[in-house]
């Protein structure tokens, strides 16, 4: 099979071996292939000889360059914290309200907590801080637990509801569902729709408002305005956690939804608290 | 009696299957088993019902056995298409999450179901149906081991099938692209094995004398893959009647050695296997020698030796230690020109044949798989370098890459083997038609570049965005933000996936029509000019 073959179309001798009409060229190999085989080849070892390659018996060759991914990370770190490092060291050394006093501190209070926010708060508060339904909107200043500086750092440290930290915040409306009659909660949700909006059957108002003062004035006031003291909403402005209408507010007086934020001081240290407070705060709805 | 050992054993086999429905510890586990008892006991329904008690036809051992190779064929088109559909579908599931249906339906588990569906599904069976059929004609010999290859064949859409259902019951071990519990993995193992047994028997007993270059191809795949995947699952089962192992490895050894499988699962399987395919079919189809043996030899050692060290490149910047980060990166950069040999020989055995890319729309399809295959070995040294890797790591950069090679070079180089391959091995005079060849080429060439590029832009644009800091060192960007972002490329992205899906339906129809013998009355191709020799005189 080994006889002297010639491709007719380039010139070029084969190897005289043929598969299945399959024929090889006797092509050399291209000279910019060799070259640039050798270069990669070349600039491999000059390069695992500058940085970390070889492993040997016990440890790993070190490279001429010294160079270490832990080490970069350790020195970006130590570099971030220099620039940085008065800023927090006056956040830790001040409160919330102090920061707010510094122009220099709180801009950068309001940087960090920003960043912070990103990573943290976005997944229910929203990347705008905007809320949705049954996540509050940090933007305005309908506050359910009070919006100044220290109230808001407050509730990030401790949280709401939440179980593991005993200094969290509480409270808790009863399931009415169990308590009144349903004609009952469809007037007090017909009366608490009215203080904000229109309702389809104004009959219902008068005597909702009875049952409003005989069961809700407690926490949520004779005026319905809310009380802070237990997280209790105003009622009478329009801006609703669980949805508006009297429908969504009768769902919420049967058997109220009842969230959870947890506690952040664990995670996030005291410092990140604050720097998020200030950043809350400065989003519009501060007090 | 026909099938008669083959009934008894799959009876055996379905039984034990149903035993372990009834006694598995784990629901998942059982439920996975009365899938496998169905299965199971349906092959040996249908072999029952085709067995004969005459003696059979003695069999011509000078003939090629392609039963198998046409069947690997109609499933290699039959998987394309439902990986590809799948990869549709999780596209459009990114693009709009309201699309999971939980639990069976959800991204989490069409994920696997699509990379396993193109991967080992349709490229599994185009690799196995061309080897076999490579093998037989460059060797001049019958396929070895009686009827090995029919077990080869089916005990591999058997795994196929264990692997995609039990994806969809949340069975995984969570390795990417080996996402098999440790049941299928060894029925794989003994499945892969049988393989190697059945190739090279059929090399040894070739009537050749050396072995055509196309076999080192097929050969250094089925081999370290066997390895591969040998190594990569070795683990412990919690029960040997329940669904759940755990690795034998652990922390960081455990995730080098996932990468050392997976990027040699794009190695030895994407590359090597599909090299394979091209030193054959790409020369046949366009009736050239191959440009040169020499570049053969040197770029496939050089490939076995570089590649299998390059798998730290997927854990840059992890706790992989650095020096292994180093290597895998060095490696890499080595492996460029490797690569591109195989590319060169690809492109340079249409020397003398260019003309044939405006007739021949299976030559266009071969060669702008090549075309794809240099691209993206090209850009995979580039992003196995740490500094960009830094920024493409963990983007949509990756995906981008993957797929120009996936449907660019495997897919490409597939389907043109599957065009050169059906009407031979049916008797067919040509396909169906070469209208819809050249229209299925437009369309996948077409949803390549949308998918390539829509990826290219958003990766970066992800990386950029996940590393943009303000002047103090904070973060700009949430990462919903990002993700928000990235919205309208997971629609064009979905949009080139599904261009790229049409034409492989419309292969599928032109496979069917071919494989019913019936062909459509069109205007012919331009017929080829006639090749002029070299200047006379030349050596």
């Amino acid at each position: 099979m080994s006889d002297e073959h010639i491709d007719e179309v380039s010139g070029v001798s084969t190897t005289g071996h043929e598969w299945d009409g399959i024929r090889e060229l006797n092509n050399p190999l291209p000279r910019w292939w060799v070259i640039t085989f050798y270069v990669t080849i070349a600039w491999a070892l000059v390069y695992t000889t500058a940085y970390p390659a070889w492993p040997m018996l016990t440890s790993a060759t070190k490279g001429m360059l010294g160079y270490s991914s832990r080490k970069d990370v350790k020195n970006d770190l130590a570099a971030a914290e220099a620039a940085n490092g008065k800023y927090v060291a006056a956040i830790q050394a001040n409160s919330v309200s102090e920061i707010l006093t510094d122009d220099d501190l709180r801009e950068f209070a309001v940087a960090a907590g920003a960043a912070a926010f990103k990573v943290n708060c976005t997944q229910c508060h929203g990347s705008g801080a905007q809320g949705s339904k049954g996540f509050p909107n940090l933007n305005d200043d309908d506050w359910l637990w009070g919006g100044s500086p220290d109230q808001i750092q407050q509730t990030i440290t401790h949280g709401l509801r939440f179980a593991s930290d005993p200094d969290t915040r509480l409270s808790e409306m009863p399931a009415f569902g169990d308590i009144i009659a349903a004609d009952q909660i469809a007037q007090v949700s017909a009366y608490v729709a009215s203080l904000s909006g229109k309702v389809r059957d104004a009959s219902l108002i008068q005597p909702g408002a009875k049952v409003f003062a005989e069961n809700c004035v407690a926490c949520h006031g004779d005026n319905a305005k809310g009380n802070r003291e237990f997280g209790a909403p105003d009622l009478t402005d329009a801006i609703w956690l669980y949805g508006s209408g009297e429908t969504a507010i009768a769902a919420q007086v049967r058997a109220p939804k009842q969230g959870i934020m947890p506690a952040w001081v664990g995670r996030l240290g005291e410092i990140k608290v604050k720097e998020l407070a200030v950043y809350v705060h400065s989003l519009g709805g501060g007090e | 009696m026909k099938f008669g050992t083959e009934i008894v054993l799959l009876s055996v086999f379905a039984f034990a299957a149903l035993v372990a429905a009834g006694f598995g510890v784990d629901e998942p586990f059982r439920r996975h088993m009365w899938v496998l008892f169905f299965a199971v006991a349906g092959f040996t329904a249908i072999l029952l019902r085709n067995t004969e008690f005459k003696p059979a036809a003695p069999i011509d051992p000078s003939a090629h056995m392609d039963g198998p190779i046409r069947y690997g064929a109609i499933a290699t088109v039959f998987w394309g298409v439902v990986g590809m559909l799948v990869g549709v579908v999780i596209a459009l599931q990114l693009a709009y999450p309201d699309l999971n249906i939980q639990p069976w339906f959800n991204f989490g588990r069409l994920r696997p179901l699509h990379t396993s569906g193109v991967v080992f599904a349709f490229g599994g069976n185009a690799l196995l149906c061309t080897s076999l059929y490579v093998v037989q004609r460059t060797c001049r010999a019958r396929l070895f081991g009686g009827d090995l290859a029919w077990f080869v064949f089916w005990g591999y859409q058997l795994f196929i099938v264990m692997a995609a259902t039990g994806y969809l019951l949340g069975i995984t071990e969570g390795r990417e692209y080996a996402e098999p519990e440790w049941y299928v993995d060894v029925w794989l193992t003994i499945v892969w094995v049988a393989y190697l047994i059945l190739f090279l028997g059929t090399i040894l007993k070739r009537k050749e004398p050396h072995i055509y270059v196309a076999n080192w191809f097929y050969l250094s795949f089925i081999v370290t893959i066997a390895m591969l995947h040998v190594v990569n699952n070795l683990s412990m089962p919690v029960s040997f009647l329940g669904s759940k192992s755990y690795s034998a490895f652990s922390g960081v050894q455990d995730a080098l050695t996932q990468w050392w499988y997976g990027h040699n699962a794009v190695g030895f399987f994407l590359t090597a296997g599909f090299l394979g395919m091209m030193y054959y079919f790409v020369p046949k189809q366009a009736n050239r020698p191959v440009y040169s043996y020499r570049l053969s030899i040197v770029h496939f050692w050089a490939i076995i030796f570089l590649y299998i060290w390059a798998g730290p490149h997927h854990l840059h910047y992890t706790a992989l230690p650095d020096w292994a980060q180093t290597l895998g990166m060095a490696f890499s950069i080595m492996l460029w020109m490797p690569s591109w040999g195989g590319m060169i020989n690809g492109l340079m055995t249409l020397s003398g044949a260019w003309d044939k890319l405006r007739t021949d729309p299976i030559i266009r399809m071969m060669v702008m798989a090549v075309a794809f295959y240099g691209m993206s070995t090209f850009e995979g040294p580039i992003m196995a370098i740490r500094a960009v890797n830094s920024l493409s790591h963990y983007t949509d950069w990756t995906i981008g890459h993957v797929h120009s090679g996936a449907l660019g070079w495997v897919g490409m180089i597939s389907f043109g083997a599957i065009y050169y391959m059906v009407p031979k091995l049916w008797n067919r005079h040509r396909l169906y038609s070469l209208r819809l060849v050249t229209w299925h080429f437009w369309l996948a060439t077409l949803g390549i570049v949308v998918y390539a590029s829509v990826m290219w832009v958003s990766g970066i644009m992800q990386g950029l965005m996940w590393r943009e800091y303000d002047q103090q060192g904070f973060l700009v960007y949430s990462f919903a933000e990002t993700v928000a972002a990235m919205h309208p490329y997971y629609v064009m992205r979905a949009i080139g996936g599904a261009m790229y899906l049409s034409g492989a339906l419309i292969m599928a129809w032109n496979i069917t029509m071919t494989i019913l013998g019936h062909q459509r009355e069109e205007e012919p191709m331009p017929s080829p000019v006639a090749i002029r020799p070299a200047r006379s005189g030349a050596r």
